[in-house]
């Protein structure tokens, strides 16, 4: 047993948290299988590993978001069930989820206690409330004012104000789910400072992350997870980075990613020096040609999504050109760069992608309703249905269920009938954000032969990805973003999870300025 | 784990009742019941004279439901179709009463006239309504109950409040009370509305987008759909709708009047909400909502031969609409479990 804490625990003490044979199933899917698991008081347990690893299912087991299919969790050598987050945090479990969960209405200090407002006499106790908020924002030395509504916060701040609710009860486990994600240098110090601080009081850290330089700052022990499967945990200076990404990528990359071959043609898509309005995107020129993926890498917020929504119309635009076949088409309705052959597919597929209370088959033929009608606006529904069918058929529906509600299916295949949508028009460019969000590792191998049936058809594909793997595997050619701008172009023989990963971080004199 | 759901006895008259439930909501069943209390409660209830009646009856709110299914399928609603209807019989009155001082030999003409004056007027309105909620982003509960209000004022203004006479009597004689094959005009025209706004839902690009737009909006507009224009022209065809309901029951009344229609946005919406449509956009159909407002009418004709005051008719159809939303909750509930 490895203890790289330096809390003491007495021999023959159980661990903090403990992880006995853990598994969850999904129908189809293993997402976590018989894991393992310990915390020690006053340690930081990285959890590392490719997204679908199984990671989030494991967090959200111990956090009290989701149940074991079988399987036991212990808390200092008692069982325990979690029934739900509420539950958990009784039981000392807090979790600062990726996803917020704040009420964009409510102010910063409102958010904070939410579910646990201090009251006197059953009414709010607002002095109290007050002074816990500014001590807990003092401690963490976070700069933000109490009153404001948090709708008004950078995501940044957000970010912040769902750290800070963390520290608002008695902890003995924290979970972080990639916490500094969209924090700069300067928060991210504090946040480490602070984590320093909890972990001197005993608390465990179970903390996830992609970025080897805070795997080397904070880390005490490293546990590798791969294709729901626990791979081993080290003792985090026993070893380096490039060991952790082998531990990490180990498995034959072939069975996922499919080789795609690539005779990139004329340019059929460019984005120049295009600045939006709100500055997400700064001066970025970025272009695609036909038969060839382009990748866009990046962290979220680094611009690599923003660029395109903004060409197709979703961001506002204060500077450069959009040039779609040769011909500009900045500025251009949706509608319009549809029929010029561009089609965007977004990564938010509930809010923005399909209309969960509608049959698959409609949802894939939304956008090509002029196609399949005559001229007088007249649906031609047997034809609409023949085209819908044919497509979910391509996309592996499962099951195969074309007039049931989207909502009824899984991730996986809500997935593929957005991705459907690109397959019923003419298009020669498309751009799929996070085509693979949510979706289990056979779904993800049937999206990948889909992009590299179009790409090898001679359409130019943009893929904008944060999954490394992603990238480096199925593109020719990535742009790297980090603060809005591009940092990199690197051919396919250059790209690797070392030679991107740098590129990730925007130097701080960027971002200030 | 996997073969749970396959061990229940599917032919057992509970779960046969509980997928035509899922399948069709609970309209079914409201309208059997309503048959069967009503025809033991009057003898008459069964009559061909008191069935033909009730569709008669039931013409006006049946139009109006067409087009707040519509709104409804957007994910908005219209507040405004019950003062629309009072405006528009106010201004087809007055608009007919003065064409006939004019001309009085060109009757027809003059019916026509006055029909597309009031007409003109809902659509007017609806246009302000579209251009409310399209444009402006306005919510639909407030852009419309404000013009709910601004057209109730303008009608009680043109008005004072009194009947507006002088209308030709043939108006009255042929659109009101006329029949056609032996059945009455207004009958004509509501199946002629049926059947277009039928295709254009289901058969029509536009049709789609109306579910789009109240599926999703934001993947409507990824798909290249225009979800402004479809919202804009959703409360114009609700005016219209609205429009000619409001004519043919001024020919009914052979007045115009400024208090009509008080209770259609109630009705309305609750002939489409006890049809399965829902308040939430995306889902809803013609055929139902036809029903829907049958069903209204049934229930107040019902009620009437069973003698129950007038007053008390109102705390029905609340009390209907508000069990209907419940009974769409436990389907939903349902559909979860038959899915597993």
């Amino acid at each position: 047993m490895l203890t790289a804490s330096k809390f003491k625990r007495s021999v023959g003490d159980p661990p903090l948290l403990e992880l006995m044979k853990v598994s969850k199933r999904y129908p189809g899917v293993r997402a976590l299988d018989r894991m393992d698991f310990t915390l020690e008081p006053g340690e930081v347990h990285v959890l590392f590993g490719e997204n679908g690893a199984g990671k989030s299912t494991m967090i959200s087991i111990v956090a009290g978001a989701t149940q074991p299919t079988e399987g036991n969790l212990l808390m200092k050598g008692c069982p325990i069930h979690l029934n739900s987050v509420h539950e958990a945090r009784a039981a000392g479990i807090t979790t600062v989820f990726q996803e917020f969960s704040l009420v964009p209405s409510l102010s910063v200090e409102e958010n904070m206690f939410l579910g646990s407002e201090a009251t006197k006499f059953g009414l709010l106790d607002k002095r109290t409330l007050r002074a816990e908020c500014r001590d807990i924002l003092g401690r963490l030395a976070f700069d933000l004012d109490p009153d404001r509504a948090v709708s008004t916060l950078s995501r940044a701040e957000q970010q912040m104000v769902e750290i800070a609710r963390a520290f608002r009860s008695e902890l003995s486990v924290l979970i972080l789910d990639e916490p500094t994600a969209s924090l700069t240098d300067k928060e991210t110090d504090r946040l480490f400072e602070l984590i320093a601080q909890v972990k001197a009081r005993g608390v465990g850290i179970i903390y996830i992350t992609h970025r080897m330089q805070e795997i080397e700052r904070i880390a005490d022990r490293v546990t590798i997870l791969r294709d729901g499967q626990l791979i081993g945990t080290v003792n985090a200076k026993d070893v380096n980075g490039d060991d952790l990404v082998r531990l990490m990528t180990g498995r034959v990359i072939g069975q996922v990613f499919p080789t795609i071959e690539s005779q990139p043609g004329d340019q059929r898509f460019a984005i120049e020096h295009l600045t939006t309005a709100d500055r997400a995107v700064r001066n970025a020129t970025i272009s695609v040609r036909a038969g060839e993926i382009v990748g866009l890498a990046g962290l979220i917020g680094s611009g690599k999504s923003e660029i395109i929504r903004a060409a197709f119309g979703l961001e506002r635009i204060s500077g450069g050109r959009i040039k779609l076949n040769g011909k500009d088409v900045t500025g251009w309705s949706q509608r319009a760069l549809l029929n010029a052959g561009f089609m965007y597919l977004p990564s938010d597929r509930k809010l923005e992608g399909l209309m969960m209370v509608r049959p698959c088959s409609e949802n894939t033929t939304l956008a090509a309703l002029v196609q399949n009608s005559h001229w007088g606006g007249a649906l031609r529904r047997g034809k609409e249905s023949l085209k819908s069918r044919d497509v979910l058929r391509q996309m592996e529906l499962h099951p195969f269920a074309p007039d049931r509600a989207v909502e009824a299916f899984s991730g996986g295949n809500q997935q593929k009938v957005l991705l459907g949508r690109s397959l019923t028009r003419e298009l020669s460019v498309y751009a799929f954000d996070e085509p693979t969000v949510g979706v289990d590792v056979g779904t993800r191998a049937s999206i990948y032969r889909f992009i590299k049936t179009l790409c090898e058809r001679g359409a130019a594909v943009i893929l904008i990805s944060s999954d490394l793997p992603e990238i480096t595997n199925l593109s020719h050619r990535a742009y790297i973003f980090a603060g809005g701008r591009v940092q990199a172009e690197l051919m396919k023989d250059e790209l690797s999870e070392q030679s991107v990963l740098p590129h990730f971080f925007a130097r701080p004199s960027i971002r200030s300025q | 784990m996997t073969t749970i759901a396959e061990d229940k006895p599917a032919g057992s008259a509970s779960v046969v009742l509980k997928r035509i439930f899922v399948r069709l909501g609970v309209l079914p069943f409201l309208l059997v019941l309503a048959l069967v209390v009503f025809s033991i409660m009057s003898r008459q209830f069964l009559a061909l004279d008191n069935l033909t009646n009730v569709v008669r009856q039931s013409v006006f709110l049946m139009i109006v439901s067409l087009g707040q299914m519509m709104v409804l399928l957007t994910g908005g609603f219209d507040l405004s179709v019950g003062t629309m209807i009072a405006l528009v019989s106010v201004v087809t009155a007055t608009a007919m009463a003065a064409a006939a001082t004019i001309m009085p030999n060109s009757i027809p003409l003059v019916i026509l006239l006055g029909a597309v004056a009031g007409i003109l007027a809902g659509v007017a309105v609806g246009m302000v309504n579209g251009v409310g909620v399209a444009l402006f982003g306005v919510s639909p509960f407030i852009m419309t109950l404000g013009v709910s209000s601004i057209c109730f004022g303008i009608a009680l203004f043109m008005t004072g409040g009194t009947p507006v006479y002088g209308m030709p009597s043939a108006f009255g004689d042929y659109i009101g009370f006329g029949k056609v094959l032996s059945l009455p005009t207004p009958v004509w025209v509501a199946l002629l509305l049926v059947i277009v706004v039928y295709l254009v839902v289901n058969w029509t690009r536009y049709g789609r987008a109306l579910y789009a737009v109240g599926g999703n909006a934001r993947a409507a507009l990824l798909s290249g759909i225009n979800t402004r224009q479809t919202q804009f022209f959703v409360y114009i065809i609700s005016a219209l709708l609205s429009g000619i309901s409001g004519v043919l029951l001024t020919a009914r009344l052979n007045s115009g009047e400024a208090n009509i229609g008080s209770s259609m946005p109630l009705e309305s919406i609750a002939a489409c909400v006890i049809a399965g449509v829902s308040l939430r956009g995306g889902i809803g159909k013609v055929e139902n909502v036809v029903l829907g407002a049958l069903f209204i009418n049934i229930v107040q004709n019902g009620m009437n031969l069973g003698q129950i005051e007038s007053y008390l008719q109102t705390v029905v159809i609340g009390a209907i609409l508000i069990f209907a939303v419940i009974a769409d909750q436990l389907r939903l509930r349902y559909v979860a479990d038959l899915q597993e």
